[in-house]
């Protein structure tokens, strides 16, 4: 992946050792700065690509979220991991974009949905492994196509909360909505990609 | 504890959110009832699936812009 990043700057501390980095970055080093950006620009950009799912406003929010985190770093306590923080800042840099885009998707707590159509429609087994039926990238395919079908309003939570592993409290903060309904939405998130994975998983072999 | 309350207790289930005599019932329905151990066995490798996806490439031109305009930004004055 280096040859790939023919912008990288030669820097003295270990690979592994975050809390170094973020310390060097605070007290002014830009190649350290610059080594946090090239370690998370690609979870990043996954990051704020899934919640906007558009191109122009993940790319935006990016550059923004690594912007502020450079002008904010003095800020970082360590008392999370840099990218857990990172994260925080990405996810609201996109879901501002989310918002300007499509302005009613995001009332604030919304009243808990029914739960008639939560039962699922399609039972039939998946056989043993069916993640290894597919490549990488026809895999990478059938996830994005799937995530893409999910309203924002379950896949935020879902991005955030499970993708991203912050906690449901902070995915509540982020989005704004109570702690309730980041559960509710999330229950409703895993279950609607399961049924989208469904159609490519399911067992096909006669019994 | 009938399906429907069990479909709505699959998230806490998985997240170790459920007190331990709830998880306890929801434990016995899966023993006797395929259908709900079949929606929660595929509910947790869906988000398995999705936690270990690799992230896409990031273009090369979005990778240049980003650093570009880090760099600008770094040779500025802090205020």
């Amino acid at each position: 992946m280096s040859a790939s990043h023919p912008h990288r700057l030669p820097s003295t501390i270990a690979r592994d050792d975050e809390s170094q980095l973020v310390t060097a970055a605070k007290s002014g080093d830009a190649a350290a700065f610059e080594e946090l950006v090239n370690r998370y620009e690609r979870k990043i950009f996954r990051l704020t690509m899934n919640i906007t799912r558009n191109h122009e406003d993940a790319e935006d929010a990016m550059q923004d979220a690594f912007m502020k985190a450079y002008a904010h770093l003095a800020n970082f306590q360590g008392d999370s991991r840099f990218y857990t923080w990172l994260v925080r800042i990405a996810a609201n840099e996109a879901l501002m974009r989310l918002r300007k885009r499509r302005p009613n998707q995001f009332s604030l707590d919304e009243p808990v949905e029914g739960d008639e159509d939560l039962m699922p429609r399609e039972l039939q087994d998946w056989g043993p492994s069916p993640e290894q039926r597919y490549a990488q990238a026809e895999m990478r395919d059938i996830l994005d196509q799937a995530i893409d079908q999910l309203e924002p309003e379950y896949r935020v939570p879902f991005v955030l909360r499970d993708m991203e592993e912050l906690s449901t409290e902070e995915t509540a903060a982020a989005m704004g909505i109570s702690v309730a309904a980041v559960k509710s939405r999330l229950l409703r998130a895993r279950l609607k990609l399961r049924q989208k994975l469904h159609r490519y998983f399911r067992n096909e072999e006669p019994n | 504890m009938n399906c429907k309350s069990v479909v709505r207790e699959i998230s806490n289930y998985l997240d170790g959110d459920l007190d331990a005599a709830t998880k306890h019932e929801l434990e016995r329905h899966f023993d006797h009832c395929e259908d709900c151990k079949m929606v929660v066995d595929q509910t947790k490798l869906t988000v398995d699936i999705f936690c270990d996806s690799k992230p896409v490439e990031l273009p090369k031109e979005v990778r240049a812009r980003l650093h570009e305009v880090l760099r600008r930004k770094m040779r500025e004055p802090k205020s």
